[in-house]
């Protein structure tokens, strides 16, 4: 279990990074935290011939507000945002999805670009932020370019980056006061990755609601305009309404033949729910 | 959780005043350098010129080895079958009637029977190298069809892993007690029971580095062994070497239980290496060789009836189990150790009439199957315990009655149960009442009529075991096996300052030897164990011996380091007696020092006077000297037993199958404890894996053979926080056969918690029709067994 050999490079500025990726053409792999690309490399799942080293980019470090929304930059860690480091804008539901993903140990080298880029169907980004209505800035020398993170995981372990692009930035709105968050997972054990997540985001003055069904076997069902789960509209009893049916369906729809597993990720929705409704 | 405190039983040996003798609680003296980072492991050996080895393993489970194409560049740098020329493939017999003998071949000749299985070895100046150049030999491989599973390998016109067996059975035993007494019996409950294929993982995996002196004619193989004697024999006789000519150095070991207690291949091919190319050589077991190459463990299936009368008392058992052993006979185990030892222990501490037991060890296209914690116990408490559960429900009792009704009752002690297994002592019954009161039954009883808020469901499960621990000659010279145990042998030396030194065969990797023995040798001597040094692990510097496993070392290395002690205090006390000018006859040893009426003289002094002033002695003294070597066997050899009752109290979940184990009682009796707190420690790790047998360990393997949990992503350990803050509560009943009356407790914590653990579940789910009959209980499991009985209650009504 040790690496196929690579070069290796450590950038001072982004654009430094931005040419090296550019002149590697598809054969170079970013690396921020290492914590699921350390152990890919090791078990040569991957075998890159250049590794480029972002940690030492102090501009995708910082965490800023801009119009109503938080912008935060791709190295910004998950023990910054459980610690309270990076500024907060979903009231608490960031800080709580970060505090417990994996192990503490994780967290303080994992990244929020480094854990959305890889696009592990059972990490918790990709569901929670995607719940959030958060955007990402991918850039690359040719430029910049935004996205909804629903568009930005296209499958398992499979992103809209293009070669010689790198995720700059993640874009979260501001969590409105009416709106309710609820975030539920079932794990093996604990720090382990889930084998279900449930996030929602209910405004019931809004009457919108947006909903995700994460760690399955692909990207995560994301429910943009949720009326649906909650026979056909958004409310303050939608506790009450929430329809274990359709959201079984959707399911079903994305392939999940096993009804146990259905069953689990029903349940762990119906929690998130519950919690939002708390 | 309760607090613990008030279940502790603490208690000093009598005949210890110091504080360091047999029963006291004394730190291990081997934590202060382990805790500290400063212990040494076999990868932190350093030999100048050495270089790392890296195999090329099969990918295929079973395929016909058609070529092995090495690039031109590295010609001189991989090995093959075909270079080791004169070296024998690893034959673990047994001489059990109608074994079937397998050969397995150090690098793979002709076939691959497993994945990982060792095709080729490279060599080169570090492991990343050695790994590049194993990605670049190409193997031509001719796939056949993968044996996997161990029921359908008995079936006729199956594949066959070992083609000129004709079968893929390596042994069938049958045993019976005359079952045809219980078939009339009223309750006849029968099932079929498994448990998953398991990794034995300890933290620190495999690894050797060999070495030749060519001053001392002497290969020295340093080695993460737990039976360095035995991984001697075994080399010497897989290279045509004489024992003489092989040193097996086991430094300090991470965790042994049972995975490092067999001759690897990669010993074999690694002795041949350093010796043709004249420089050390290392190789270090990866988690991903570990998980999927090199050995797993616990793989069994029973078709299992049970029958009672209608008040609960058993009237037999009849079961046919079958052991995945996979693809090859592990020396010195052999491949049917597991399931043969099925048949002679389901029984376990109750009594019954009538039995019958048919076994099968099968081979398959796996890894081999090695001992490990527990061997079969863990396996046959789960499967008979999960039984009795069901018999309490036919026959409309409590578990907890059902057992008591039929354990084996303290005035029956000494017992022989219906397969002939000796009991020396104990009070089972007593432990399960203990254990059912500290639980507390009646109250949980109570909780389960409210029900819970939360919607889970709580259950308690109860289980009980015996251990039958340092089981010497003539049990093991009936299975026929390369190992057979006989007496254990200690040395024993006083230093000219008076300290001591203790040479033993045994090892230590985590059972704390280097204080308990220590602690044996004081209670002799009086010697201050600060100044007691052990040595161990080291075929050049420690007697013979079959080494650590089977929970045998207190018994057999504790009895033989007091035997050696008792002699050496004696020759002591001869020539304190001379210092003195007593007769010996009115000279006592006492608390490090011989005493006589008109004085003293201490251990030190007469260690001085002996190595350092021999002019001080008559000319008549005994010329034995200060040192010696005694060997011991108890005075009988079928073994310690050892038992505990578990309880356990858990919340399901039954929407997401989460497992909550809520509260854990453990009351054990494993005679007189040397050290209590290592006890203790032995104890909660092995419950630790129990917990990972019971609900997160598995091994899975698809149709081709492949092993599907290659990382410790998908084969999922306990951590902190799946380990429960245990009650443990002590019983001591003596050992009337060993020294000081002690008994191995080494595997207990491992062997009941699946079937407590599965009961508990169990009895939280059985209102809802559900039984879970497999380990280890996953959340899938229980999601689908809950959604199984509500759809057949459904179409019921």
């Amino acid at each position: 279990m040790k690496p196929a050999p690579f070069a290796y490079e450590r950038p001072r500025d982004l654009h430094a990074a931005l040419s090296m990726l550019a002149a590697s053409n598809g054969s170079a792999k970013i690396i921020a935290g290492g914590q699921s690309l350390g152990p890919m490399l090791n078990l040569r799942l991957v075998q890159p011939e250049l590794i480029v080293d972002i940690s030492g980019l102090a501009e995708l470090k910082r965490a800023e507000m801009s119009g109503g929304d938080l912008v935060l930059g791709a190295l910004v860690t998950h023990a910054d945002i459980e610690d309270g480091r990076a500024a907060d804008v979903t009231r608490g539901a960031m800080r709580g999805v970060a505090a417990n993903i994996a192990y503490r140990a994780v967290r303080n080298r994992g990244t929020i670009g480094g854990s959305l880029s890889h696009a592990d169907p059972a990490a918790d980004w990709i569901s929670a932020l995607a719940a959030l209505g958060a955007r990402v800035t991918l850039r690359s020398l040719a430029g910049a370019r935004s996205m909804a993170v629903e568009a930005f995981v296209v499958g398992a372990l499979e992103c809209a980056l293009h070669a010689g692009e790198i995720v700059e930035a993640v874009h979260v709105p501001a969590r409105a006061a009416s709106a309710h968050w609820g975030y539920a997972k079932s794990c093996r054990k604990t720090g382990e990755f889930a084998h279900a997540i449930g996030a929602v985001l209910i405004d019931p003055v809004a009457a919108s609601a947006r909903v995700v069904i994460g760690a399955i076997d692909t990207a995560p069902i994301v429910v943009t305009d949720a009326a649906e789960l909650f026979g056909g509209r958004i409310a303050a009893d939608y506790k009450q309404r929430f329809d274990v049916r359709v959201a079984d369906a959707l399911l079903a729809k994305a392939g999940i033949d096993d009804v146990a597993q259905r069953h689990i990720h029903v349940s762990v929705l119906k929690r998130a729910v519950q919690e939002a409704a708390a | 959780m309760k607090e613990g405190a008030e279940l502790r039983n603490e208690r000093e040996f009598p005949s210890s005043k110091s504080g360091q003798g047999v029963g006291a609680r004394l730190p291990r003296k081997e934590d202060d350098r382990l805790m500290r980072g400063r212990g040494l492991y076999v990868g932190d050996v350093r030999l100048a010129g050495l270089k790392d080895v890296a195999f090329v393993r099969s990918p295929l489970a079973h395929a016909r080895i058609r070529g092995i194409h090495v690039p031109e560049r590295y010609r001189d740098r991989v090995f093959t079958a075909a270079d080791l020329v004169g070296i024998k493939p690893i034959r673990a017999v047994s001489g059990l009637p109608g074994f079937k003998i397998s050969e397995q071949p150090v690098l793979a000749t002709g076939k691959v029977r497993q994945v990982g299985e060792l095709v080729a070895m490279c060599l080169a100046p570090t492991r990343a190298e050695a790994e590049d150049i194993a990605a670049s030999v190409m193997l031509d491989l001719e796939e056949l069809p993968a044996i996997t599973d161990m029921l359908k390998a008995r079936e006729p016109d199956t594949a066959l892993v070992h083609e000129h067996w004709g079968d893929n059975v390596f042994l069938e035993t049958n045993y019976e007690v005359d079952i045809s007494a219980a078939l009339d019996a009223p309750i006849k409950v029968t099932r079929e029971i498994s448990t998953a294929r398991q990794c034995m993982s300890p933290l620190e995996g495999r690894g050797v580095v060999a070495t030749f002196d060519s001053r001392l004619d002497q290969l020295t193989l340093h080695s993460a062994a737990q039976m360095p004697h035995i991984t001697r024999s075994g080399l010497a006789e897989c290279l045509g070497m004489e024992e003489g000519q092989i040193r097996v150095i086991s430094p300090d070991v991470g965790g042994g239980f049972g995975h490092k207690g067999i001759l690897l291949p990669e010993e074999v091919c690694l002795s041949w290496l350093t010796m043709q190319r004249g420089h050390p050589v290392r190789w270090l077991e990866d988690r991903r060789e570990h998980l999927v190459a090199s050995s797993n463990c616990r793989e069994h299936h029973y078709k299992i009836t049970v029958y009672a009368d209608s008040d609960g008392t058993l009237r037999g058992i009849d079961c046919e189990a079958t052991v995945d052993s996979g693809a090859y006979s592990s020396y010195p185990f052999s491949a049917c150790l597991e399931a043969a030892q099925v048949a002679s222990i389901l029984p376990g501490p109750y009594k019954m009439p009538a039995y019958r037991c048919r076994t099968f060890s099968v081979a398959t296209n796996k890894c081999p199957i090695l001992p490990y914690r527990g061997v079969a116990r863990t396996g046959v408490c789960f499967a008979l315990e999960l039984m009795l559960d069901l018999v309490a429900a036919e026959a409309g009792l409590e578990p907890g009655e059902v057992r008591l009704r039929n354990l084996v009752r303290p005035e029956q002690m000494p017992f022989d149960n219906v397969t002939k297994k000796h009991f020396d002592s104990g009070d089972y019954p007593e432990a399960m009442r203990r254990a059912l009161a500290a639980i507390d039954i009646d109250a949980i009883r109570e909780k389960q009529k409210q029900g819970e808020a939360d919607g889970r469901r709580i259950g308690v499960g109860v289980s009980i075991y015996c251990e039958q621990a340092a089981h010497g000659t003539s049990v093991y010279s009936g299975w026929g096996i390369p190992m057979v145990p006989g007496h254990e042998q200690a040395s024993a030396r006083l230093t000219p300052d008076g300290g001591l030194e203790l040479r033993v065969g045994v090892h230590s990797h985590g059972q704390g030897m280097e204080t308990t023995l220590a602690q044996v040798a004081h209670e002799i001597l009086g010697v201050d164990v600060a100044h007691i040094r052990i040595m161990l692990g080291d075929t050049a510097m420690t007697p013979y011996s079959t080494g650590t496993w089977g929970s045998r070392s207190m018994v057999m290395a504790g009895g033989a380091v007091a035997t050696a002690c008792r002699e050496l205090g004696e020759r002591a006390r001869r020539i304190g007696a001379k210092l003195l000018q007593h007769d010996p006859a009115s000279v006592v040893l006492q608390n490090g020092e011989v005493r006589g009426v008109n004085g003293s003289v201490s251990l030190k002094a007469i260690a001085h006077t002996w190595y350092r002033r021999p002019q001080d002695l008559p000319a008549d003294v005994d010329p034995g000297g200060l040192e010696v070597t005694q060997g011991y066997k108890p005075v009988r050899d079928s073994g310690t037993f050892s038992y505990a009752a578990h309880a356990a109290v858990v919340a399901v979940d039954p929407d997401l199958g989460e497992v909550e184990i809520l509260d854990y009682v453990i009351v054990e009796d494993g005679g007189v404890l040397v050290n209590p707190l290592v006890v203790d420690g032995q104890i909660y790790g092995g419950l630790a894996q129990g917990i990972g047998t019971a609900l997160y360990e598995e091994m899975p393997f698809d149709a081709s053979g492949q092993p599907l949990a290659t990382t410790l992503a998908d084969y999922l350990l306990p951590g902190p926080t799946e380990v429960p803050a245990a009650r443990l509560d002590h019983m001591e009943t003596p050992s009337p056969y060993t020294q000081f009356g002690v008994k191995g407790i080494g595997e207990g914590g491992a062997i009941a918690p699946p079937a407590a653990i599965a009961n508990a579940v169990n009895d939280a789910l059985r209102p809802l029709g559900v039984e879970l009959m497999q380990s280890p209980i996953t959340p899938h499991r229980i999601v689908a067994a809950v959604l199984a009985a509500r759809a057949t209650e459904r179409s019921a009504a």
